[in-house]
């Protein structure tokens, strides 16, 4: 996996209702700049709304604002959250059972985004999320 | 930043066909079932949900589906899903949704079937 980043954004989004959006336009502009497919793009989509609703709603920041990043390398796409939260122990997973209403961002990410990460600390969690871009033409 | 949404709904014979258009949030997820519940209040049971001119429906959005899924089930109704862009079919099947709802991939399909 190389280390080559060959374009990066980086935005900072007010914690508000549908803000998310704002960084799905983002990443419609970027694929169209590297020729993302449309469902990879759409996955990836979903993916960085989960995590961003994630961020504004069980954050617990006082700083209401949530960084996201994209970075183009090589052979994947990452897609970074960060908020300035109390942060969250990652090995607790919400209990999944049928037609359960809530706790299923978490999932989402995971299963359409090819590697998901936590780095969590009390000052905030830092979401890294990776697609493979051979997968994505 | 909001993006519009709209949802319109009419009777075919025995179901009501729910069309949704825009990005289906919490917000947008409670119109979807303000209009469930006002049909249901009139004695329809089965429903086709239209996501046609939808893209993006995030997991709260859904947790409100499943609520209406529920409900239906309680009235020994019916919930069907048609036109589905992938990502939405995915999520749903993620989700789980597709065990307790069909899905089709026309709006024809599903009130044929």
């Amino acid at each position: 996996m190389s280390a080559n980043v060959s374009k990066r954004i980086e935005l900072e989004i007010p914690i508000a209702h549908d803000n998310e959006l704002e960084a799905t336009r983002v990443a419609d502009q970027l694929a169209t700049e590297i020729h993302l497919g449309p469902e990879c793009l759409a996955e990836i989509k979903l993916a960085l709304v989960e995590g961003i609703l994630n961020a504004f709603e069980h954050s617990g920041s006082t700083v209401p604002k949530v960084r996201v990043e994209f970075a183009v390398h090589d052979e994947e796409i990452e897609v970074v959250v960060q908020d300035f939260g109390q942060g969250f122990d990652p090995s607790e997973r919400p209990s999944l059972r049928p037609l359960q209403r809530r706790g299923y961002g978490r999932l989402l990410m995971e299963s359409l985004m090819d590697d998901v990460k936590y780095f969590t600390s009390p000052q905030g969690t830092r979401l890294v999320m990776k697609k493979r871009l051979p997968k994505c033409a | 930043m909001s993006e519009v949404f709209k949802v319109t709904s009419r009777p075919v014979e025995k179901h009501i066909v729910i069309a949704i258009e825009g990005y289906v949030n919490n917000l947008a997820g409670e119109r979807i079932l303000d209009e469930f519940n006002r049909w249901t209040a009139e004695g329809y049971r089965h429903f086709v949900l239209n996501f046609e001119k939808t893209q993006l429906v995030n997991s709260i959005g859904i947790s409100i589906l499943i609520e209406m899924i529920e409900k239906a089930q309680e009235l020994q109704g019916s919930i069907a899903f048609c036109c589905l862009l992938p990502i939405i079919a995915k999520t749903f099947k993620i989700m789980g949704l597709t065990q307790y709802a069909q899905v089709y991939e026309t709006e024809a399909e599903a009130l044929a079937g």
